[in-house]
């Protein structure tokens, strides 16, 4: 009988604290959420989280998105030779960069570049007793480390997305142009005429969510790091995991909602 | 006065707390002694409400803290306290006179930036540190000097209150002799009550008025400084004197 029921047991207690943890991350994120919106603001804390969010992170999202958009103009026009339809790669660059490959790519470079640091600070400072030191100085460390951490997100990674779409399609320009063989003027028009403003809209979206997720993840993984070098190690894989797949779903989530119907 | 009442606390299957009663009166400097491992952090620190005690009592001059969360009456409570943390806990991101006017520089005791760089260069004065070390990161200090500016630290708000916890660890001889004076000067300076947790038998004959001694999740004896060396207790004794052999498990 215990040969049946084991694995069952093993997958109960899985799911639970699967559970557990969706529970208290919810909390948190909730937590997170309110204190953005509840003095005292730390200003200093906001515009350092928003110079290490945003500007310190362009290089890499420049970069991402314009070998993306580049290797993306090549494939589709591979793609599209196959049935004479070469002309719609600028169409496609951008629809793609716009709606989906801008924000993912642009949520995912966060997530391995600022949700590790984030958690990897945190814990840091957990493991060596700076949480406790600033709840001892009468700082409440929701409000001096999450809460501009995720306002920071929230705000600079929808402008990120906006600047990774912009040179994403770039780098399909430059490819269609250089080595495709299409006219400038008309690769610019036929990608402006063709994108909505609710492309925009949703690679907006997506970005803020990713952002809010992105930060959200490091600090919750940073505050509830084990300790030692080993408990700062944990919580920085465990965040960025979390991260990377939360943003994933969310992009599925989001699309559904945007363009399913 | 500080007073804790039968207070529990476990970690998962772990006792590490089980039933500590101690009052320390006003202005007095009692120091708590005990083993590695035996809780004396966590009750220092479930004074502080970093840790909840599952069961029993936590008062401050007779107001109830045992469940206080954080929040507006918790940051007037934690105003009058200090804390030397064992590893100095000073905030890496921020510079030395940063560290030390933290509680100044924001909150509920915010004073002008030059007023409060004022009161830190003074309080970096007060613990032996030249005001040239203000302007430098904490990863630029020295172990002994980091320890003197977390307690610059504790005492820039001039607190009625200060926990020291291990405050002589990983220091040399001398500079824990240092150490040692100056948390005497200042607790005898500032008329606060202190509470401090070591196992360096120096510094407790330096600093303390009383002693208590933490083991087995309870307080074995505690009394004035000077009767420590006749108190007769086995525990006591094999503690201070650093015996191998005696009543507690060298081997824990």
């Amino acid at each position: 009988m215990t040969a049946l029921t084991t694995p069952l047991a093993h997958l109960g207690r899985a799911v639970l604290a699967f559970l557990a943890v969706t529970g208290r991350v919810a909390i948190f994120a909730f937590d997170g959420l309110t204190h953005v919106f509840r003095p005292p603001f730390y200003l200093r804390e906001f515009l350092t989280a928003l110079l290490h969010i945003g500007w310190l992170s362009l290089p890499v999202v420049g970069l991402t998105a314009f070998f993306t958009g580049g290797a993306l103009a090549l494939q589709i026009y591979a793609g599209g030779a196959r049935f004479s339809a070469e002309a719609v790669v600028p169409q496609i660059v951008a629809i793609g960069m716009v709606r989906e490959l801008g924000p993912v790519l642009v949520g995912l470079m966060i997530a391995a570049r600022v949700t590790s640091s984030i958690a990897a600070e945190i814990a840091t400072m957990k493991v060596t007793e700076q949480i406790d030191a600033l709840v001892t100085l009468s700082t409440h460390p929701m409000k001096y480390l999450t809460a501009p951490r995720v306002l920071a997100a929230l705000i600079v990674v929808p402008l990120l997305v906006g600047i990774g779409d912009i040179i994403g399609i770039y780098g399909g320009y430059i490819v269609g142009t250089q080595q495709l063989g299409f006219n400038p003027a008309s690769y610019i028009k036929n990608t402006v005429d063709f994108l909505e403003f609710s492309d925009i809209f949703s690679s907006m979206v997506k970005g803020c969510a990713f952002g809010g997720i992105a930060a959200t993840m490091g600090c919750y993984f940073g505050m509830q790091s084990g300790r030692g070098a080993q408990g700062v190690g944990q919580a920085t894989k465990a965040s960025v995991q979390a991260a990377a797949v939360l943003i994933l779903a969310a992009n599925f989530l989001l699309t559904s909602v945007f363009f399913a119907s | 006065m500080i007073t804790l009442e039968a207070v529990h606390k476990s970690f998962g299957p772990k006792r590490v707390l089980r039933g500590v009663d101690l009052t320390i009166p006003k202005g007095e400097s009692m120091v708590i002694i005990g083993g590695s491992g035996t809780g004396k952090s966590v009750m220092l620190k479930s004074v502080l409400g970093l840790v909840t005690p599952d069961q029993g009592k936590i008062s401050v001059d007779g107001q109830d803290v045992t469940h206080a969360q954080i929040g507006r009456d918790r940051d007037a409570f934690l105003a009058r306290f200090g804390m030397l943390f064992q590893g100095g806990a000073l905030f890496d991101s921020l510079t030395v006179w940063q560290n030390v006017a933290f509680r100044l520089l924001r909150g509920s005791l915010k004073r002008p930036k030059a007023e409060a760089r004022e009161i830190a260069i003074e309080k970096l004065r007060r613990v032996g540190l030249t005001p040239d070390v203000a302007d430098l990161f904490p990863s630029e200090l020295s172990g002994g000097m980091q320890k003197r500016v977390g307690l610059a630290r504790a005492i820039a708000a001039e607190p009625e209150i200060i926990f020291f916890d291990e405050p002589t660890t990983g220091l040399d001889p001398i500079m824990s002799g240092v150490i040692n004076d100056l948390i005497r000067e200042i607790v005898v300076e500032m008329g606060a009550t202190a509470m401090t947790i070591t196992h360096d038998m120096t510094s407790v004959r330096a600093i303390a008025d009383k002693v208590a001694m933490l083991h087995d999740g309870v307080i074995k004896w505690t009394g004035p400084i000077a009767q420590m060396d006749e108190s007769g207790d086995p525990y006591l004794d094999q503690f201070i004197h650093g015996r191998a052999e005696g009543p507690i498990e060298a081997v824990r």
